[in-house]
């Protein structure tokens, strides 16, 4: 855990082994430091250490070079334990020039390693920057271990006999880093190798000089061992569940949970989707597993998107559809139709910053609202929300079941953070699942008439309150649906009151009645002084804060909600059985209203909306509080409005 | 896809037991009894056929036909139908839509599925009015036109729907009306197209825009300024006496009178269904100097959209097994033991 190596801050330096490491490479958005933290990644993964990643970087594709909105920064917290978060203050930053130092070096731990490409300390990167010195020359780098190299010469050097041109020659400095990285961290290279020699397949030479790049930069640091600030650290696998691993982001998880769950349905999967970060990436994935019975496509709009979607499920696909919060609420009008004409769909939210297209590449969990209550009328709809890149999958599987089994529209909550970040992930066996064929109706279903013909209900219900699924082309059961309030039974449009009374409460429990496993305790116990209650990418965090606070004494509980709606039937006592309970969300409340007006408890907020993930020892601060401060002392009272942060993390003012 | 089989069916076969619940005397009877006619004559199958619409009068079509149905939201039909058919191709897709539900709040949806070519009908009621919301003016109406919300009269230019369509890649553009005779005619040509046809349908809405398509579409009186399309056809009105010919000079088309029906001698042009430039000029013809063109304006078929899909996916699927295990445990994987 990165706590262990906080405890020991010159542990690097001292050639201690720490428990974890976090690591952020910062750069210019275009250096490449996406690139080369997930192939640190990938590298990490495969030495056994358990991981957790935050890629951060600017909504502008190539923001002018050298700005300090131009950074883009990839960070990596790795260790011989779990590891649930992408850490607090990284032990080592990587800077590759001065706008990511000045951007980044707040966050560095005291006394953590900075690396520095002196190459780009120019006069006019400085300005740009906003440096009126280097800091390289004064003593704002006092408090850290750091490391000046020319990586930039070092690069050109290493590539020279590879006959590049300069700007092609800089391209390597990222793999220069990254040798240098695997170096400190004791990575293998061969998976390095064999992954330029295939991306660069085209251009031998490239390959080439990237290979040679990355092997200067390792041997930099067999060499600077001798006599620098230096030390090649070694963490231990961490001991885990046996089986075949590999790392996988959120939005590789939901593609692949998608597939996964069209597949046990035995339907074939409709895909609508419109570019929009950071949801776009699962439109990626899904376009490459058409083999799957896959069929993707790029619609005109958010909404055709939606439409679309839902078209195909009316004619006996599984519909999805996917965006991010500006594009879902263009989609809200749909929804009401799906849910309306109760048809199957999966809407996968990747949240992120808002309102409006507010922190479109940042995260924030600030769409509950409108997963839950986003449309006109009274329109249920059931929502489940991803805690980690890798239950992502678990949750798309559960969506796909949902919406068929009850004949719904399901929104599936992730967020940038979840979609991008990635993790180790244990494979499972597709066998395993359950698998639950879908029946379409083939005859009619309802009492005969006067005429002793059978009569067609597209909108019996089943003991779920589900109607059946008739798909067109099916003969003899032609029937019309539509958003106009249908009559009970026949679905034949019928204004009357008491129908539209009976059938918003049809469509009301149904939803309401909808299985959700019972709520469980993450950590701690039913009962005691705080609950701690999370929902989504919150996950990681508040584990690591309540394992820690609960390690001083205080009793404090950790609870994840999966379910958003309905929510698990148990909820609501198990919350009642706790004197206090804390809400830690990525908005200003969302989940806590929610849980008070469900449950009438005095659910206290604690809120970040910085667009960026919460760190464990903020956490863990503000848990704290509820305990007076002394650990193990479980008096006092916590004014509510003091649990909220009051200068959140990262936010410019 | 094979064709579908042909099944025998009658006018009554497509009538459902539900009440048509538009104004009487609405031209959308006239409508749905030249579909009703004419979907027998197509050989028709009711549990293949699906009519997919809007919002708005014209998009209470599905109810009124024993097939399959679906009234959807505000414009997003095509969207739907798209889905649709992507999802089971051997399905006979028609759209209904009017000029407020296709040409304003879902223009761009019309766009998108003519450019990709979907392989479905899209009847167009225009009626150049919002009648299911009481009255107000819409994308089609003309300059001037009083309504609840232009009390002094509308000051925006109506949009051309074939123009719009044509501009928008369709491969077949027709034009009706709703009491024509011809209308069936038109409508199996639309069938027989494979891709996306639009058919602009005249309409008269006898509430809020009373006979403003009389000048053409009366009853009565009005055949002279009618211009039926055929292909291979003279470009003939008012009986022969006048037709359109092609004046180079000006690149467009100009009257000219016909004596004693030598067309050749006045210089008429000869339709050509598959001349995009001439089906341009024959949907932008001013009406009042010039006769309203109606018929087959454009047809010339490219292959559809979803056709174009199946193609695709079929290609990048060639060769592969839908593994599932194999895809979750795909790149880089590493084994941990106890």
């Amino acid at each position: 855990m990165a706590s262990q190596a906080r405890q020991d801050n010159a542990a690097l330096a001292a050639n201690t082994t720490p428990e974890a490491v976090v690591v952020r490479f910062a750069g210019d958005s275009g250096d490449g430091m996406q690139l080369t933290g997930g192939q640190f990644t990938l590298s990490t993964a495969l030495a056994g250490n358990d991981l957790a990643t935050f890629p951060d970087f600017p909504a502008e594709i190539r923001a002018p070079q050298g700005t300090l909105f131009g950074v883009s920064a990839f960070q990596i917290n790795f260790g011989s334990t779990d590891v649930d978060t992408a850490g607090d203050a990284p032990d080592v930053l990587v800077a590759m020039n001065p706008a990511a130092l000045k951007v980044n070096l707040p966050a560095l731990k005291p006394g953590g390693l900075v690396i520095v490409d002196t190459g780009e300390f120019t006069k006019r990167n400085l300005e740009k920057a906003h440096y009126d010195a280097s800091p390289l020359d004064d003593d704002t780098l006092a408090p850290f271990t750091v490391l000046k190299l020319d990586i930039s010469e070092l690069t050109m050097e290493a590539v020279k006999p590879f006959g590049l041109g300069k700007k092609e020659a800089l391209r390597c400095k990222n793999m220069w880093t990254l040798g240098l990285a695997l170096w400190m961290f004791d990575r293998r290279r061969a998976p390095l190798h064999d992954w330029l020699k295939a991306k660069f397949a085209k251009a031998p030479d490239i390959a080439a000089a990237n290979i040679a790049a990355l092997d200067a930069g390792h041997a930099y640091g067999e060499t600077a061992e001798l006599s620098g600030p230096l030390r090649q650290v070694h963490l231990d696998p961490v001991p885990s569940e046996a089986g075949l691993y590999r790392t996988i982001t959120g939005a590789e998880a939901v593609s692949l949970g998608l597939v996964a769950g069209a597949r046990l349905l035995r339907l074939p999967m409709f895909f609508g989707g419109y570019p929009i970060t950071p949801a776009s990436a699962i439109l990626h994935h899904l376009v490459r597993m058409k083999e799957f019975n896959v069929t993707t496509f790029q619609a005109e709009d958010e909404i055709a998107a939606v439409c679309a979607a839902i078209g195909a499920s009316y004619a006996g696909q599984l519909g999805v559809t996917s965006s991010s919060g500006p594009g879902i609420a263009l989609k809200g009008e749909a929804m009401g139709l799906g849910i309306m004409t109760e048809l199957p769909l999966v809407i996968v939210n990747s949240q992120r910053g808002g309102p409006s297209t507010g922190l479109p590449t940042k995260t924030e969990q600030s769409d509950l609202y409108q997963a839950v209550y986003g449309r006109n009328g009274d329109a249920p709809m059931p929502v489940i929300a991803a805690r980690s890149p890798g239950d992502a999958f678990y949750c798309a599987i559960e969506a796909c079941r949902i919406a068929v089994d009850y004949m719904t529209p399901v929104m599936l909550l992730t967020d940038g953070y979840i979609a991008n970040a990635s993790e180790p992930w244990k494979i499972p066996d597709p066998d395993s699942f359950e698998r639950s064929p879908v029946e379409f109706l083939t005859e009619k279903n309802g009492p005969a008439d006067a005429d002793g013909n059978a009569t067609l209900l597209p909108y019996a219900r089943d003991a779920k309150g589900a109607r059946p699924w008739i798909k067109p082309g099916t003969p003899g059961l032609m029937h019309r649906i539509g958003g106009i309030e249908k009559q009970q039974g026949t679905g034949n449009l019928d204004y009357s009151p008491a129908n539209h009374q009976a059938m918003t409460d049809a469509r009301r429990e149904k939803v309401a009645n909808i299985a959700v496993p019972d709520q469980q305790v993450e950590l701690g116990q039913e009962g005691g002084k705080l609950a701690v209650v999370g929902w989504g990418s919150t996950y990681g965090p508040i584990h690591q804060a309540v394992r820690r606070v609960r390690k001083k004494g205080m009793d404090a509980s950790h609870i994840h909600l999966r379910h958003i709606w309905p929510m698990p039937k148990n909820l609501g006592e198990l919350l009642k059985s706790y004197d206090k309970v804390l809400v830690p969300e990525m908005n200003t409340g969302q989940l806590k209203t929610v849980l008070r007006d469900q449950f009438l408890v005095d659910a206290l907020p604690l809120n970040k909306v910085s667009g960026q993930p919460f760190q464990i020892a903020e956490l863990e601060m503000e848990i704290g509080k509820f305990f007076d401060g002394i650990p193990g002392d479980e008096g006092g009272e916590v004014d509510p409005n003091t649990a909220q942060l009051p200068n959140p993390v990262g936010v410019e003012k | 896809m094979n064709a579908p089989a042909k099944i025998e069916t009658t006018l009554k076969d497509w009538e459902t037991d539900q009440e048509v619940r538009w104004c009487p005397g609405c031209g959308d009877y006239a409508i749905l009894k030249a579909v009703q006619r004419t979907l027998p004559q197509l050989g028709a199958d009711p549990a293949n056929t699906v009519f997919v619409s809007g919002i708005g009068c014209s998009s209470r079509f599905p109810y009124y036909v024993e097939s399959y149905g679906f009234h959807t939201i505000h414009g997003r039909a095509p969207a739907f139908a798209t889905g649709i058919k992507l999802a089971n191709p051997d399905l006979d897709v028609w759209i209904i839509t009017g000029d407020g539900d296709g040409m304003s709040i879902g223009g761009n949806h019309t766009m998108h599925v003519l450019r990709r070519n979907l392989d479905c009908q899209i009847m167009l009621f225009n009626n150049e009015i919002y009648g299911l919301t009481k009255g107000q003016y819409s994308p089609t109406s003309r300059e001037g036109t009083r309504s609840p919300s232009t009390p002094q009269g509308s000051v925006d230019h109506p949009a051309r729907p074939c123009a719009f369509a044509l501009g928008s890649g369709a491969r077949f553009v027709a034009r009706g009306f709703d009491v024509s005779k011809k209308l069936p005619e038109v409508l199996m040509a639309a069938h027989a197209h494979k891709g996306a046809a639009f058919i602009e349908i005249f309409q008269n809405c006898i509430v809020y825009n009373k006979d403003v398509f009389d000048d053409f579409a009366a009853p009565k009186g009005a055949e002279d300024r009618q211009l039926w399309v055929e292909h291979g056809e003279p470009l003939l009105f008012a009986g022969g006496t006048k037709g359109l010919k092609m004046d180079e000079g000006a690149c467009g088309l100009v009257v000219v009178d016909v004596a004693d029906g030598d067309w050749q001698a006045a210089g008429v042009a000869v339709h050509d269904k598959a001349n995009r430039s001439l089906a341009h000029m024959l949907v932008e013809l001013p009406f009042g100097p010039y006769p309203m063109a109606l018929g087959v304006i454009y047809d010339d078929p490219r292959p559809t959209y979803e056709a174009s899909v199946l193609e695709e996916k079929a290609r990048a699927c060639e060769g592969k097994e839908p593994n599932l295990a194999a895809l979750l445990a795909k790149g880089q994987t590493w084994t941990v033991e106890n």
